[in-house]
């Protein structure tokens, strides 16, 4: 496996490149490397073959990125295959420095830290984390709605500037 | 919305499940794996129509975008086990979703109450998605690994629905007086289907001894019951007895009258023109 944007052979150093291109199409401020999707490129003769991690399972913006990472790779290689990949959770701390500074930049408050351990969800229910105003920065915010416009988004509101906001939610 | 054409030459839905070799695993093992997967599908997928059925029409605006989303990770989480079991089986998982009769499907009795009150949603929902998490996390070491796989990050989204639901619990519980009453009477009308969700499968024992399921469903029954009772008595709630799960929990003999309707809605678009794609 090559870690994001690390390609050591220059066709997979060109596909991650080039995969910078690709946006999530619900959150268009973000690529697809910086959102943490893009799991594995493998470069070969005349092929590439391309792992995404879905940010959640119903999420229907996967089919399309995987079509999108396709057409923005078709002139690299004959073959290209964009497969879908659980070996290993998709979780928000994928998400790079340049992809939380988008987010924020576009008004979404990124993913804070978790502390929960989803071993004992049941008998100690955790509490949601706190939400960052991307306006303000103020963490005097109260969580309007576990549940966005989006399955990954949270609906928050500040305290402080009164503003609602959004924030991507931790997994 | 404008309606911009799509294009014709793909199809938009690919399947998402990763490719894994079915022949490696002895028939016996298969059979198995495709009994839970079919439980695990139809749970998820009726539960998920059941939300589905508060878009447009829930009590506030903000549970009307909570029920559709958690119908959405649910329907999502049907269609990554239905694709599982065709894997094993080489069934359509589009047949599977939507080319049943009623009483071919599996899932628990639980989900045949009609959704009712709003009250009565949230301490179905409540007691399903408990109930789930427990039977999750001993499918969460499974020996079978596009499962435990699968499991691992669906727990991660089931995480949402449980503090959401759980808190939904608590205010209405807290409030005396009517939604305290709806509460109390739910969990009465409930009780003798809660532990459906926990029916023992024929091939159960396989599971075990082949490292996929942790422990029978009469101890995970238990597990479950210890948990949501101490929940509810923090609430003062009334309790659930302590009895062994239904063996005819997942019997569709009768077709209730509920998941009939159900039914009837959710294959209406399949049934019109068949193989359709859409």
């Amino acid at each position: 496996m090559v870690a994001a944007g690390m390609g050591t052979r220059p066709l997979e150093a060109a596909v991650w490149a080039a995969l910078h291109d690709v946006h999530d199409p619900e959150i268009p401020t973000i690529s697809v490397v910086d959102l943490g999707v893009v799991r594995t490129v493998e470069a070969g003769e005349g092929s590439i073959r391309v792992e995404l991690l879905p940010t959640f399972i119903g999420c229907p913006a996967i089919d399309v990125m995987r079509h999108s990472v396709e057409d923005r790779l078709r002139d690299f290689a004959s073959s290209v295959s964009v497969e879908i990949s659980f070996a290993e959770p998709w979780t928000t701390e994928r998400i790079t420095a340049d992809g939380r500074a988008a987010l924020r930049a576009a008004g979404f408050a990124p993913p804070q830290q978790s502390v929960t351990n989803p071993d004992r969800q049941l008998s100690v229910l955790p509490s949601l984390p706190v939400g960052e105003c991307p306006y303000c920065g103020s963490r005097n915010t109260t969580l309007e709605n576990a549940f966005g416009p989006t399955l990954c988004r949270a609906i928050y509101h500040c305290a402080d500037c009164r503003q609602p906001f959004e924030q991507f939610k931790e997994v | 919305m404008t309606a911009e054409p799509r294009r014709p030459t793909r199809q938009l839905i690919q399947p998402d499940l990763p490719a894994f070799d079915s022949a490696a695993l002895d028939p016996a093992r298969r059979a198995a794996l495709a009994e839970l997967l079919l439980t695990l599908a139809d749970d998820e997928f009726v539960i998920g129509f059941r939300d589905s059925e508060w878009t447009g029409i829930a009590p506030m605006l903000e549970e009307d975008v909570a029920f559709s989303s958690l119908a959405q990770d649910e329907i999502g989480h049907a269609r990554l086990w239905y694709e599982m079991r065709s894997a094993l089986t080489g069934e359509d998982p589009d047949g599977l979703a939507f080319g049943r009769q009623p009483d071919q499907y599996r899932h628990a009795r639980l989900l045949d109450h009609p959704r009712n009150g709003w009250a009565f949603t949230m301490v179905r929902r409540w007691l399903y998605d408990t109930a789930d998490a427990v039977r999750l996390a001993a499918l969460a070491g499974s020996s079978f690994v596009p499962l435990a796989e699968v499991v691992a990050k669906v727990r991660r989204e089931e995480r949402y629905h449980l503090m959401h639901l759980d808190a939904w619990l608590a205010r209405l519980a807290e409030h005396s007086g009517t939604p305290r009453g709806k509460v109390q009477a739910a969990l009465k009308a409930l009780a003798p289907d809660a532990l459906s969700v926990f029916t023992p499968l024929d091939a159960e024992q396989a599971l075990i001894e082949a490292g996929v399921l942790e422990a029978p469903m009469t101890e995970l029954a238990a597990r479950w019951l210890r948990e949501v009772n101490a929940r509810l008595a923090a609430l003062d709630l009334r309790q659930l007895p302590h009895t062994d799960p239904p063996v005819d929990g997942r019997s569709r003999e009768p077709v209730h009258e509920s998941f009939a309707w159900l039914w009837e809605e959710f294959t209406s678009v399949a049934r019109l023109e068949e193989g359709a794609q859409w």
